[in-house]
């Protein structure tokens, strides 16, 4: 686990993300976050288990909250990026009140807003250390990824062991690669089709 | 009106009875002065999981998740906590066709004396309107129960949310 974000590499989004989704065997849930997050998971191949948020900008860790709630049994994951979760700090304590085992957070941290053009983030320019927030907000397990290597451990660790789990990840600057249908019925039919099976 | 033990019944233990014949087991809510006889019903009812969110955004949010994998739930909130809605309901579960059923109680209106709470309870029934989300103004209590559980019932069934507004004619609004 990593504390500081002294000598955290910069990695890249969708290469991590095809790295997690590479990891679910057990029909995991997946919440992906508005933009990139959301494109970047749709690039890593398509599950049913995989829900892709439109419109509501921050709400990709309540949203997996609400799924992991419902469903005890089942591993479930919210990619969110920093600007997204700046949007909505207050769900960090909901999530630590509630602590619910099999949540895991994963933040992608480059520090703009990318989709807009690039302008940075008012936590980049205050050196906001958003896995801090997490553990003040009660998420004890909250910790940064430092490498490729720490990300794969950390998830493997968010799969096996009781959460709330929350890894922060600084990533570069990349765009998404590809972009999802915008086709929100068919997700979410496809995405509670899914969450019907047993895990 | 009494209750099958022979209380009398009150609107609060009318939602309730609601939310559970609807089989809604998940209760987010953020704190409101007049919705507190309900919220402490579902603290006290092992039925319900219920819990306070910082954000209405985020009770919806929560909702959202949960009734696509099998726990329905409802958002409960006042009148000011729905104004901050409008995106998230309009890009999440009305967009995604997701029953959230949302209940308000009404501030801004019969009586009220802040100036702000009066003109955002203005915006609400356009805003629900314009995004065709069916919404009933609860006022009376021989009539809770039918507005109550079909209201629920018709947005499971047609999977689009709705929303129930407690009109002060029939909580008593604020003191």
């Amino acid at each position: 686990m990593t504390d500081a974000t002294d000598n955290l590499h910069v990695m890249n989004r969708a290469a991590l993300t095809k790295r997690l989704v590479g990891a679910l065997k057990n029909r995991e849930a997946v919440v992906g976050g508005i933009g990139n997050s959301n494109w970047d998971l749709w690039g890593a191949g398509h599950r049913p288990e995989n829900f892709y948020m439109l419109g509501s900008m921050g709400l990709a860790a309540p949203i997996a909250m609400g799924v992991a709630l419902a469903q005890p049994k089942r591993r479930v994951f919210a990619l969110e990026g920093d600007g997204s979760l700046l949007m909505q700090l207050g769900c960090l304590s909901t999530i630590a009140a509630q602590a619910p085992k099999n949540l895991c957070v994963i933040v992608w941290d480059n520090g703009i807003y990318q989709i807009t053009g690039g302008q940075g983030t008012p936590a980049a320019a205050s050196r906001t250390d958003i896995v801090a927030i997490a553990r003040a907000s009660g998420i004890a397990g909250a910790t940064w990824a430092a490498d490729q290597t720490e990300f794969d451990a950390l998830v493997a660790r968010a799969l096996t062991t009781d959460g709330p789990h929350l890894i922060g990840v600084k990533i570069d600057n990349e765009p998404g690669r590809t972009q999802t249908d915008r086709d929100p019925i068919r997700f979410r039919e496809s995405f509670m089709r899914a969450m019907a099976e047993a895990v | 009106m009494t209750s099958a033990e022979g209380a009398p019944a009150t609107w609060h233990g009318i939602l309730r009875q609601a939310f559970k014949d609807n089989d809604v087991r998940l209760v987010t809510y953020v704190p409101d002065n007049v919705l507190r006889p309900l919220i402490e019903g579902v603290h006290a009812d092992p039925f319900f999981t219920a819990f306070t969110c910082a954000r209405e955004e985020e009770a919806v949010g929560i909702v959202t998740g949960a009734t696509m994998s099998g726990m329905r739930g409802v958002v409960l909130m006042q009148t000011s906590g729905f104004a901050t809605l409008p995106n998230v309901l309009a890009s999440l579960p009305v967009a995604c066709q997701v029953p959230v059923v949302m209940v308000v109680s009404e501030r801004g209106t019969l009586g009220e004396f802040n100036p702000g709470q009066a003109i955002v309870c203005r915006t609400m029934r356009p805003i629900l309107d314009s995004m065709g989300i069916e919404h009933h103004t609860m006022s009376r209590l021989d009539e809770a129960a039918f507005v109550a559980d079909r209201t629920i019932r018709q947005a499971f069934a047609t999977r689009w949310p709705a929303c129930l507004i407690l009109s002060p004619l029939l909580t008593g609004g604020r003191k």
